[in-house]
């Protein structure tokens, strides 16, 4: 039963939401911008639920004296100061701009140049997971870019900075990445239409 | 008269006219798309994993439900579904991480069902599910503890992920452990190329749950798509040869 009325209420509203969206009708519009409206709500009391997901799970590390829980420790503590922090003081206070500029920024920034390594190995690595010619021209190509945009002592590569670069990166590339989002795009339609009919159900119900 | 959204609502029902019609026609035949190989590889580890009692790592990414990468997360969730009822039978339940709440909360649902359907509605550990991050990085460093600690023989990335997949890909290969990664988005799919082992490009990521598990309407929708695709190519064509003759 709970099945039936939660598909239900799921395909009721995705036909509204979406005739709503391609006709002008105004009663449909309406509803629609209602329902996209209990949708923000519901969005941010999903926030909610999720950290106190993540406060239980780093929780449990710590009770349970895991690996790794004097991590989850210093999570909980460093979330529920800075929850009191947003609690008294405005989101745009001094100490909550120290906060994200000082130590959330500079940290996630040391991530992405971690990522600049490991990328690195992985791309050396490639080759040797996948032999074939895509890896070579993947390779080569990510080579071929990098040489016509980084800054070099020398100064631009000729040809490979004004000409290889701009043709590979605006007309190759370009084409490529547009292909791939059009096949995103049709497997999102049928992705909506299996919601819709009630084929997919993200909710639990069999 | 609003010509795109006229054309729009006729692509629309016309792709659901389609999807039903060929999964009321198809129903009983068995469906025949090209082999991938890493959806092999997947039943391998997924049945290697049930075997020897380790554990799936299910990352969902970070597409939200009210934005154009939600579709991604549904995909991902469809199979989720899917796998979880693959792996019922075994010793410890999957884990699901992910970097949305709404997400979270969705896989919390969806392996809860899986499990008690399998059990006859046993107690499921809710901690399964979980979310590590609300930023990129954030969510990925939140989940490499998983990879690490929690026993994992295989790792499925399905979902919205940006350039900090390479982080998780990276963990997944230091722990020896298969991977199999697909992201919606651009920048995540050249990252997941170059370091995932078995990388999905484009829309495979939304092909995952029919290779894994067939049902009638999923076929339908790949066999949709590829209907879709020619329509695509062919209006193209026809633009640029009428933009050649100066038609356009």
């Amino acid at each position: 039963m709970k099945g039936i009325i939660s598909t239900s209420v799921a395909i009721v509203t995705g036909l509204i939401v979406l005739i709503g969206y391609l006709f002008q009708i105004p009663i449909l519009s309406d509803i629609r911008s209602l329902i996209l409206d209990w949708a923000v709500i519901l969005a941010a009391m999903m926030i909610f639920i999720g950290v106190l997901n993540l406060l239980s799970v780093n929780n449990t590390r710590v009770n349970n004296k895991e690996k790794g829980g004097f991590y989850s420790l210093v999570l909980i503590i460093s979330l529920l100061v800075t929850l009191l922090i947003g609690l008294f003081l405005e989101p745009g206070h001094s100490v909550m701009n120290f906060i994200f500029y000082s130590i959330q920024l500079p940290v996630e920034k040391s991530l992405m140049a971690l990522l600049a390594v490991t990328l690195l190995v992985a791309s050396i690595n490639l080759l040797r997971r996948q032999p074939n010619l895509f890896s070579v021209i993947f390779l080569g190509t990510t080579l071929l870019i990098l040489l016509g945009t980084v800054p070099l002592p020398f100064g631009e590569l000729p040809f490979v900075g004004d000409v290889l670069r701009p043709f590979i990166a605006q007309v190759l590339a370009a084409s490529g990445a547009r292909g791939i989002l059009l096949g995103v795009a049709l497997a999102t339609l049928t992705t909506g239409l299996r919601v819709l009919f009630g084929a997919d159900r993200p909710y639990g119900s069999k | 008269m609003n010509w795109s959204a006229l054309i729009a609502f006729l692509l629309v029902v016309g792709s659901a006219g389609l999807l039903l019609g060929f999964a009321i026609l198809k129903r009983k035949t068995p469906p025949s798309f090209r082999e991938i190989p890493a959806f092999i590889r997947l039943r391998q580890a997924i049945g290697r994993a049930v075997e020897d009692g380790s554990r799936l790592h299910f990352s969902l990414g970070r597409g939200d439900l009210i934005s154009p990468q939600g579709a991604a997360g549904l995909a991902g969730l469809s199979a989720l579904r899917r796998l979880a009822d693959l792996t019922s039978t075994s010793d410890r339940t999957p884990i699901a991480t992910s970097g949305e709440p709404s997400l979270t909360v969705l896989s919390q649902d969806v392996m809860q069902a899986s499990f008690q359907e399998a059990t006859g509605g046993s107690h499921f550990d809710a901690s399964g599910a979980r979310l590590t991050g609300l930023t990129p990085f954030s969510y990925a460093s939140g989940a490499l503890p998983t990879l690490r600690d929690e026993h994992i023989s295989a790792n499925i990335l399905l979902g919205s992920f940006g350039v900090e997949a390479g982080l998780l890909a990276d963990a997944a290969e230091r722990q020896n452990s298969y991977l199999l990664a697909a992201s919606d988005n651009l920048l995540g799919q050249a990252v997941l190329y170059a370091s995932a082992q078995e990388p999905l490009i484009g829309e495979e990521l939304y092909a995952v749950s029919e290779y894994v598990n067939h049902s009638p309407l999923h076929a339908a929708s790949l066999k949709v798509q590829d209907i879709l695709r020619y329509v695509l190519i062919i209006t193209m064509l026809l633009g640029a040869l009428l933009k050649l003759a100066g038609l356009l």
